[in-house]
């Protein structure tokens, strides 16, 4: 489904990344761990196509992502739903509008939209704040707000860079439930984390990144850096 | 994308407002320059007005000759006037003028006749087009009867420096007035430009979460498109509404310095000239403003 072909990506004449060879598959749940600036953001927005590679290629399902054009960007991105470690909401925008938004976005009439975000929001256990703003949700609400844009036009894939990096203990569990959910009911699911009880707590393959360099590639779930 | 922009301006808050208010000074000279103009044109008009050659023929030429002299002159493109004054109503005129004058009125009467001439009173479109009237004048068959000319003099010669200065004067004043109209209208669209691109710039990072999440640029543009032109709408609203207390009182005085040129009156009969301009400015540069400033934001 995923593939990164020998990329390396530098800034001026830092490597971000360096030679990184990555293959995933569809339904599989990847943790990618490392330091801060291992360059994990790095790999995640190659992915996204916010960033060309300096050197190699990234595919997704067999297509080179820096091949498309401006033009053909979003059609590619509404395949992939993102969450932030900042959430990144809209804050002029309710709970219920920043997740319908990303339907209106692609095109979604508004039956379908009155339709699922309720669903979505019930999914997500925040039925009661619907019409609520960001600056009035807690940090796991908002996290739960983004998950829900970020499933609702049931991408295939979901990435989610350090979505817990912002929460207490019992809200990243809440969280990683989610993800986990989301995983099980077949989307691939690439996070990228430096806590190690999250990664315990996902049990599946973890691929660590140091200095730029994939140093281990784990089917066990292992932690180790 | 209408409701979103709506809910997005009305959301907006404070920077809104800024928008708003910025615009509304940015219409409100953009209005301004155009009364400015309306008192520039009457102004020069005025004096244009002021300016024109008379032609006095000989006391035996005839009505019937002088009229075919004014319909020649009335088919020349450069000519927006000719009124004839016979000789009779020359010497009335002359009269009411020296009423006063006793010597002169009992000189006149001891003459016994008529010595005034009839004239024709030319007034070109432009005051530079004067010279050429006066050639087709001295050039023209019909002003001749018998070989002899029917045109006594012409007081185009003893004119000519205070018409040229006068040209040249009102060219200046109209090139400068402008350059000036130009200069105001830019910079108040620049400062307008700065202010939505400001504004935009606040939701760069929504504007990037738009594009993470597959929004094309259509999507991304339009609400902010709308709320551009929402700015426009209330900002001329604003503008047109203050015109009127403003215009009355400024009215006042205009009329008084300028000839009877009140801007209120202007304003009143030519309200849909002014509305339409101030609106479509505001819708304008609202749009264009928030299609330009967003643009680098849909680059990758």
């Amino acid at each position: 489904m995923i593939y990164f072909d020998q990329v390396t990506k530098r800034y001026g004449t830092m490597a971000a990344l360096e030679g990184v060879t990555l293959s995933i598959a569809p339904k599989e749940f990847v943790s990618i761990v490392g330091h801060s600036g291992a360059g994990k953001t790095t790999l995640l927005k190659l992915l996204l196509a916010e960033e060309c590679p300096t050197e190699g290629a990234v595919f997704f399902e067999s297509m080179n992502v820096n091949d498309l054009p401006n033009s053909a960007l979003h059609h590619y991105r509404r395949k992939i739903g993102m969450v932030f470690q900042d959430f990144r909401l809209i804050p002029n925008k309710t709970a219920y509008e920043n997740i319908a938004f990303a339907m209106e976005a692609i095109g979604r009439n508004d039956e379908e939209i009155a339709s699922d975000v309720p669903y979505i929001l019930a999914l997500v256990n925040l039925s009661d704040k619907a019409e609520h703003f960001p600056d009035q949700l807690s940090g796991g609400e908002k996290q739960r707000v983004a998950i829900g844009r970020a499933i609702i036009n049931q991408p295939e894939l979901i990435i989610a860079d350090e979505p817990t990096g912002n929460l207490d203990p019992i809200n990243t569990y809440e969280v990683v439930e989610i993800l986990k959910k989301i995983n099980e009911l077949g989307t691939t699911v690439i996070i990228a984390t430096h806590n190690k009880g999250v990664v315990d707590a996902i049990d599946k393959r973890v691929v660590t990144i140091d200095r730029g360099k994939l140093v281990r590639d784990d089917a066990s779930g292992k932690y180790i850096l | 994308m209408f409701v979103s922009g709506g809910k997005s301006f009305a959301r907006g808050g404070a920077v809104s407002a800024a928008t708003v208010l910025i615009m509304t000074v940015t219409l409100g000279i953009i209005a301004s320059l155009i009364f400015l103009s309306a008192l520039l044109s009457f102004t020069l008009g005025t004096i244009k007005d002021k300016v024109d050659v008379s032609v006095y023929f000989v006391t035996t030429a005839s009505e019937e000759e002088i009229l075919a002299v004014k319909d020649q002159l009335l088919k020349l493109p450069q000519v927006e006037s000719v009124s004839y004054t016979s000789a009779e109503d020359a010497l009335i005129a002359f009269r009411a003028r020296h009423s006063s004058d006793q010597l002169t009125l009992q000189a006149l009467d001891e003459l016994g006749s008529n010595p005034l001439d009839a004239s024709l009173k030319v007034q070109a479109k432009n005051p530079s087009e004067y010279e050429s009237i006066v050639n087709f004048l001295e050039a023209s068959p019909t002003l001749s009867t018998d070989g002899a000319s029917i045109v006594d003099r012409i007081n185009y010669a003893q004119n000519k420096d205070v018409i040229d200065r006068i040209s040249v004067a009102i060219g200046a004043t109209q090139d400068i007035g402008f350059a000036v109209v130009i200069l105001f209208a830019i910079a108040s669209i620049l400062i307008a430009f700065a202010t939505v691109r400001l504004a935009i710039y606040t939701s760069k990072d929504e504007i990037a979460v738009m594009r993470l999440v597959g929004a094309s640029n259509h999507y991304v543009q339009g609400p902010f498109i709308v709320t551009g032109i929402i700015t426009g709408v209330i900002s001329a609203i604003i503008v047109l509404l203050l015109l009127w207390p403003a215009t009355w009182y400024i009215g006042l005085k205009t009329a008084i310095w300028f000839g009877g040129f009140s801007v209120a009156s202007y304003y009143a009969s030519n309200f849909a000239f002014v509305f339409l301009s101030v609106l479509l400015s505001g819708i304008g540069l609202g749009a264009i403003a928030s299609i330009l400033a967003i643009r680098k934001y849909l680059k990758a």
